[in-house]
């Protein structure tokens, strides 16, 4: 395995930019997710580390070296495709050793290491059979095990997860996982799914328009988005964003709601830093997560402001409840006990956790820290 | 609607339907017939003596059963002035075919390769340039390629019309294979690059063993047009170099005392033998290469 540098790389097609600018610095053993909404850009960026795409500027170093002019075949890299990519002519054996062979590996040495990874994978009973008589979740563990097999500097997954029906998706995001625990590679994995992204990764890039909107830990993504657009794009239910104005209350600051002619909502805050404290007096853009929410009767931790709301829909998963709350006339999502007695259009005291307040310039999207 | 009350299509069964597909039965079988007759009269006077040929009823059965014809036609029928038959020819034009089949399809195969998976600048415009050989008509390139032929040294050589049908099936190959490789998935050679495959190796082992049905598309196409050729053949061939089609010409106007109809179909039906074999053993590979390509595509 080795580090990966996106250095300043930049891609247009005539006057379009695709990719504007594009810096990550990689380091040996993650699990970088690169993770937008579809055309921002991730796939591209995939493809020009791999070298199947070439950057109209920047450059891409693999273990401190420049591969920028090096063909895909010479960057000692393996790719996991969304189609799976299988050779159909050929058996899985031959699917999966064929980077060897034209690699010239001797074939015992090639033969040991199919059995290795068809173990690893458990399909050594598949060996013998061609793609076209596998079924989906084979066809993606034998795609997983061509790239295995060759002990790349660097694994390439590209969006391998969504061909696969719901249950399946789930099993081999664990085994995904686990594999990058067994094997401690350096991963590059490009989804549109928010949770892949959450649960898989060691650091995650968000993506959108071509530029990269954040890069940090799933948590730092989830509990401290960058902007609106990050806020909005991870984690499910969305955080809620809600307009509202930042008052000064005998030197702390307060939020205040009101949306139409509902009656004013106010929420005393914790003390809060500098940049946000310039805001007061003026509108803000107020984040909160759904679980930062809860019933007067739960038991949570954490700053504590009481609203008096009212239950406009309950949607049971099962684990939680999410109920879309109307507080002063703006709709909040709160996770809450699935044993808690709940109807909808009935009013309710709710717990709002301020500590976990973040706060967005409602013209810039970007968050105040 | 329930199951119980569900019924398969009428159209099935049926007392008038049995009728309508009596109907296009016969119709079906008249005119096969109508298209077999040639083939038949053209076998059973290849089968009969002379005489009796000259006594009249061309579709009657011979009365004498022989396959004199057939050896005097391969042996020594007079082609011209040489009387040594038609078996020379007959391998002058499986020379031929096999070469131009052969050449041109291996051309068309790597355009269509580098067409569809190693794009460049102008590539669609090359192609267009190319397609536009499918549209030139053989008669107006004649006297150039003689020029051509001349300056080379391959006039009135097997190996010049070789030159010739590749030169003009190169358009079609290309055309059948681009359209194939077209729709044949981008990823698997991005992946066979990753796996360190380059140009010839991503062709030989990954493009061209999924490619069996379109090169029998491509070389029954080639064969036929190839083999069946007479105005090449004519025009750039002389006396032993001839192709079968040319030699088959030769034969039935060499003036001799009486015309001798039934060596004349033998060697006719001789000429048309490996197009139809061709056809027979590979026409369903031919219509599902046709099929793999236009479905998708």
């Amino acid at each position: 395995m080795a580090s990966l540098e996106i250095a300043g790389i930049h891609k247009r097609y005539g006057d379009h930019e695709i990719l504007k600018g594009i810096d990550i610095a990689v380091e040996a053993g993650e699990f970088l997710v690169l993770v937008g909404p579809s055309g921002c850009g991730k796939s591209t960026l995939l493809n020009i580390i791999a070298g199947l795409d070439t950057a109209s500027a920047g450059d891409i170093r693999i273990g401190g070296r420049s591969v920028r002019d090096e063909h895909p075949s010479e960057r000692d890299i393996a790719m996991v495709f969304q189609s799976y990519a299988l050779y159909p002519n050929m058996t899985v054996a031959q699917n999966i050793s064929f980077g060897m062979e034209m690699r010239k590996v001797p074939k015992e040495e090639r033969e040991r290491a199919i059995d290795e990874v068809a173990r690893l994978l458990q399909i050594a009973p598949l060996l013998g059979r061609r793609p076209g008589q596998l079924s989906g979740g084979q066809r993606q563990r034998v795609a997983m095990g061509r790239a295995l097999v060759r002990k790349p500097r660097i694994f390439l997954f590209d969006e391998p997860l969504s061909n696969l029906d719901a249950q399946l998706r789930l099993d081999m995001r664990t085994e995904i996982k686990k594999l990058h625990q067994r094997l401690d590679a350096t991963i590059v994995y490009v989804t549109h799914d928010q949770i892949e992204a959450m649960t898989l990764a060691t650091r995650i890039a968000v993506m959108r328009g071509g530029e990269l909107q954040q890069l940090g830990t799933p948590a730092e993504v989830y509990s401290q988005p960058s902007n609106t657009f990050v806020a909005g794009f991870m984690g499910s239910p969305r955080m809620n964003l809600v307009p509202a104005k930042l008052v000064a209350e005998s030197g702390n600051l307060a939020l205040e709601f009101q949306n139409g002619d509902a009656p004013k909502v106010r929420v005393a805050l914790p003390p809060q830093p500098e940049a946000v404290r310039a805001f007061a007096g003026k509108e803000i853009t107020a984040g909160l997560r759904a679980e930062a929410i809860s019933h007067e009767s739960e038991e949570r931790n954490g700053g504590r402001a009481a609203v008096r709301a009212r239950v406009e829909v309950t949607e049971p998963t099962g684990a939680d409840t999410l109920a879309v709350l109307n507080v002063a006339g703006h709709e909040f999502t709160a996770r809450l006990d699935p044993d808690f007695p709940l109807r909808a259009g009935v009013d309710g005291d709710f717990i709002l956790d301020t500590s976990r307040f973040v706060f967005f310039d409602p013209q810039s999207g970007e968050r105040i820290k | 609607m329930d199951a119980g009350t569900w019924e398969s299509p009428r159209m099935a069964r049926g007392r008038g339907n049995r009728w309508a597909r009596a109907g296009i039965f016969a119709l079906l079988g008249f005119f096969a017939v109508v298209y077999l007759l040639p083939l038949v009269v053209m076998l059973l006077t290849s089968l009969k003596p002379l005489s009796e040929i000259y006594a009249g009823n061309m579709i009657a059965l011979p009365q004498e059963w022989t396959v004199e014809p057939w050896r005097k036609a391969w042996e020594e029928v007079c082609v011209g002035l040489v009387c040594n038959g038609i078996k020379g020819y007959f391998w002058n034009s499986i020379k031929m075919a096999f070469w131009g089949v052969t050449i041109s399809t291996a051309i068309g195969a790597i355009n269509g390769y580098v067409l569809t998976k190693y794009r460049f600048r102008g590539d669609n415009l090359l192609f267009g340039l190319v397609l536009f050989g499918c549209f030139i008509p053989f008669q107006i390139v004649l006297i150039p390629m003689a020029t051509i032929l001349g300056k080379l040294g391959l006039a009135s050589s097997t190996t010049g019309l070789v030159l010739v049908h590749v030169t003009y099936g190169i358009a079609f190959t290309t055309l059948f294979f681009r359209n194939y490789y077209a729709v044949f998935p981008d990823e698997l050679v991005k992946a066979a690059m990753m796996d360190g495959a380059r140009f010839w190796a991503i062709f030989f082992r990954i493009l061209l063993p999924s490619s069996g049905p379109i090169i029998a598309v491509s070389m029954i196409w080639q064969f036929t047009n190839i083999w069946n050729d007479f105005l090449f053949g004519a025009s750039f061939s002389t006396g032993e170099s001839a192709p079968m089609t040319v030699a088959l010409n030769n034969v039935v106007n060499t003036s001799t005392a009486e015309r001798e109809y039934n060596v004349h179909m033998a060697a006719a039906v001789i000429a048309a033998l490996p197009t139809l074999m061709v056809y027979v053993f590979g026409g369903r590979y031919f219509v599902r290469g046709l099929m793999a390509g236009s479905v998708k595509g």
